[in-house]
């Protein structure tokens, strides 16, 4: 789960990591009224949507009068922010953050995570402070600094204040900055954090060490013990598809493609989407409907799979181990009824009672495509796409600049024909040259 | 032979008395020798009750001296399930298998470190995982038994159902299975690739190995080298996530591509380059691996 900055500041502050004072407005004159409390000249109006990168993105301005605040706050407050992790489409700016401005003399970056290879968490940090620190990471790697923490000792003075110092902190700070390391540590160890991250962390003009930023992602499986966290969660943030699935105990993730994918298990959920780009295709989703998959799960998991209107053509994908195939196919048929499908339906089911299911489907009297193995439903369905739209999609599979618009319309609708009435033959003959 | 698991194998259900607990339970004890294997059950609570025949225990280690386990599946729930993998260790088990889904990750750090600190000798499968099967012996865990055969190929992998599409592809093709192991999708666990690859290469009964990963980490990555350098039986395998975008965490805790880091692309790259033969069709896992025999 992930929270604003201004809430991870909070959390910063409850445990003794100094941040500038700062908060958080919904609306223009709270902005305006919020730099008033907090005094000064200058002011930092700071969009809270959770993607990073918002300064680029123009969600971050500093204002030197209460006038320009103003001005900042109205700019930025029902913004569409477009970010590199918000895709293009952008992310709507609902909240605000004013904070104080800060003397900056130097900018560093703090991470936090569990490392899987030591099982313990992982301290980040290097003088490259308001970088992308994954550059940083690429370009040079020396510059980060990792100490991995003793969960039973937790961090200790001398190794908190020796990074410090190694990523430039003056011998003077070095005392400060190393409790604020360890601060850091006791919040991401006691909210059972994920991910946190100060970027920049900075050293003002009088020698202070202060998270000017604030990121913080929390462990899901943890949560249960987290009230206080769960409250700060903002589903506005979120994929309003992602919140109904989750509601039905779904895992779902909404993609940029045609194809729906609904599949139990979420390593063969992700072999299914792997399987329909092998093919020429691309998934609308991510979608893991879990070991029991009842009637009422598969109709939910259709209905969410279909409110995406990109959505062109589904594909089932079933291993049925404890859960029988049976069961399944009944499912698919009464939720394909129930929401009236429009979109073609290609199922592959394996396991027990996969006769059986089979059968089901196929006495449905529903134009449900049958499949033997993942790849041969992943061919289907890519060739229900093509049947319907010539998109240049699993034609051009021997390369040749597949993204020349045509011009000549008539053509192209013949070419694909042809491959319709030998798409079996030809898709096959592909994948054996891929293999080799 | 085999690896981990065999005949005379002999199993405390943790959490026998929980809905999941009592049905795996009865299926696996269905299975093969499971009759003999499935020996007790703990349940602080109903210390002295049985569960269809099986007897249970206060804790895992009355389970020990009274029943003669040497092995533990755990199916307790997640608020709870690294201490019972912790009771299990205690109890000096052979094998603790924990099928749980949902255990926090600091709770796993915490488990993890003790062991190593106290230099347990348990070995840990999981958690988050389907179990470990060996076929017409004995099945621990949640996979389907009736879709494995015996034989001499060895899988090892971080999914559920893509092990049983791997298991299924090779039955289909008459190659049987020496062990099959499923390692869980979590990012602090316990046996990793390079562990279990380690015991199939021991294995005098385990011809060859199909090494199914997914996205995130670099576990793959690293038994993937330890093929190249040690491995004398011949791998095979697949990634799964080339789709995946990154940032999203796709299902497992584990499953997720950061800081460009564990994309599927880098491991098969480097699985290839350390001579495992690769697919990126998962539907082809079962031939391929027919390809090297």
């Amino acid at each position: 789960m992930k929270i604003h900055e201004y809430q991870g500041k909070e959390l910063f502050r409850k445990y003794g990591v100094p941040t500038p004072n700062g908060l958080p407005c919904f609306t223009v004159d709270e902005a305006v009224e919020a730099a008033r409390k907090l005094g000064g000249k200058v002011w930092v109006v700071k969009a809270q949507i959770h993607a990073g990168g918002r300064g680029k993105g123009g969600g971050v301005k500093v204002a030197k009068s209460l006038d320009e605040v103003r001005d900042k706050a109205k700019q930025i407050l029902g913004m569409q922010l477009v970010t590199h992790q918000t895709g293009a489409g952008g992310q709507k700016v609902r909240r605000l953050l004013v904070e104080e401005g800060a003397d900056i003399r130097k900018e560093l970056y703090i991470g936090m995570v569990v490392d899987r290879v030591t099982q313990r968490v992982a301290l980040m940090a290097s003088s490259e402070g308001g970088m992308d620190i994954e550059e940083v990471a690429a370009h040079t790697p020396e510059k980060i600094h990792k100490i991995f923490i003793d969960p039973q000792s937790g961090l200790p003075d001398a190794e908190a204040q020796g990074v410090a110092k190694r990523i430039g902190i003056p011998e003077s700070s070095a005392k400060q900055a190393g409790d604020l390391l360890k601060a850091l540590y006791r919040c991401f160890w006691e909210t059972d954090a994920s991910l946190a991250e100060i970027n920049p962390l900075i050293l003002t003009g009088d020698g202070r060490v202060v998270a000017l930023d604030s990121k913080l992602n929390f462990d899901d499986n943890a949560l249960f013990r987290h009230p206080e966290i769960v409250a700060m969660r903002d589903l506005d943030e979120e994929d309003p598809l992602e919140i109904e699935a989750s509601k039905h105990d779904l895992n779902y993730i909404s993609l940029d493609g045609a194809i729906g994918c609904m599949v139990n298990g979420a390593g063969l959920a992700m072999a299914t989407m792997d399987t329909i780009k092998l093919f020429g295709g691309s998934p609308a989703n991510f979608l893991d409907v879990g070991g029991g998959a009842t009637a009422e799960k598969v109709t939910a998991a259709f209905k969410i799979m279909l409110s995406n209107r990109k959505v062109k053509a589904i594909m089932v994908n079933i291993f049925g181990g404890i859960m029988k195939c049976d069961t399944i196919a009944t499912g698919i048929v009464a939720a394909a009824r129930e929401v009236k499908l429009s979109v073609p339906l290609v199922v592959r089911m394996k396991g027990t009672n996969e006769d059986l299911g089979r059968k089901i489907l196929k006495d449905s009297g529903l134009p449900i495509i049958s499949a033997d193995s993942m790849g041969d439903a992943a061919k289907k369905v890519v060739a229900t796409l093509q049947k319907k739209k010539p998109k240049p999609k699993l034609k051009p599979k021997p390369k040749p600049k597949p993204r020349k618009k045509p011009v000549k319309k008539a053509v192209k609708k013949k070419v694909v024909k042809k491959k319709v009435v030998t798409k079996k033959a030809g898709a096959k003959k592909v994948v054996r040259r891929k293999k080799k | 032979m085999s690896i981990l698991i065999n005949r005379n194998t002999r199993v405390v259900t943790q959490g026998i008395t929980g809905k999941t607990g009592m049905f795996h339970t009865q299926t696996s004890r269905a299975y093969a020798n499971g009759k003999n294997c499935y020996v007790a059950g703990v349940n602080p609570k109903k210390a002295g009750e049985t569960f269809e025949g099986i007897p249970i225990f206060g804790t895992v280690k009355e389970a020990k001296e009274k029943a003669g386990v040497n092995t533990s599946v755990i199916y307790v729930p997640p608020p709870f399930a690294a201490d019972a993998i912790w009771e299990a260790v205690e109890a000096d088990l052979d094998l603790v298998i924990c099928i749980t889904e949902g255990i926090p990750v600091r709770d796993m750090v915490v488990v993890r470190d003790r062991m190593r600190k106290e230099g347990r000798k348990t070995l840990l499968v999981g958690p988050n995982c389907p179990g470990v099967i060996t076929p017409d012996e004995i099945k621990i865990g949640i996979m389907p038994g009736h879709i494995h055969k015996k034989g001499r190929v060895g899988v090892v992998s971080r999914s559920g159902t893509l092990t049983y599409e791997a298991v299924g592809q090779l039955t289909e093709l008459g190659i049987g299975q020496s062990t099959a192991v499923g390692i869980g999708g979590d990012p602090v666990n316990g046996l990793k690739h390079i562990d279990v690859m380690k015991l199939f290469n021991d294995d005098p009964d385990t011809d060859a190995v199909i090494m199914i990963g997914e996205i995130g980490g670099s576990d793959e990555e690293e038994a993937a080298r330890w093929v190249k350098a040690n491995m004398k039986k011949p791998v095979v395998g697949f990634i799964a996530g080339v789709t995946a975008p990154p940032g999203k965490r796709m299902g497992h805790a584990g499953a997720i591509i950061s800081g460009g880091k564990g994309t599927a692309q880098e491991k098969l790259a480097v699985m290839a380059a350390c001579g495992i033969k690769v697919t990126k069709n998962p539907s082809e896992m079962g031939r391929l691996l027919k390809s090297v025999l």
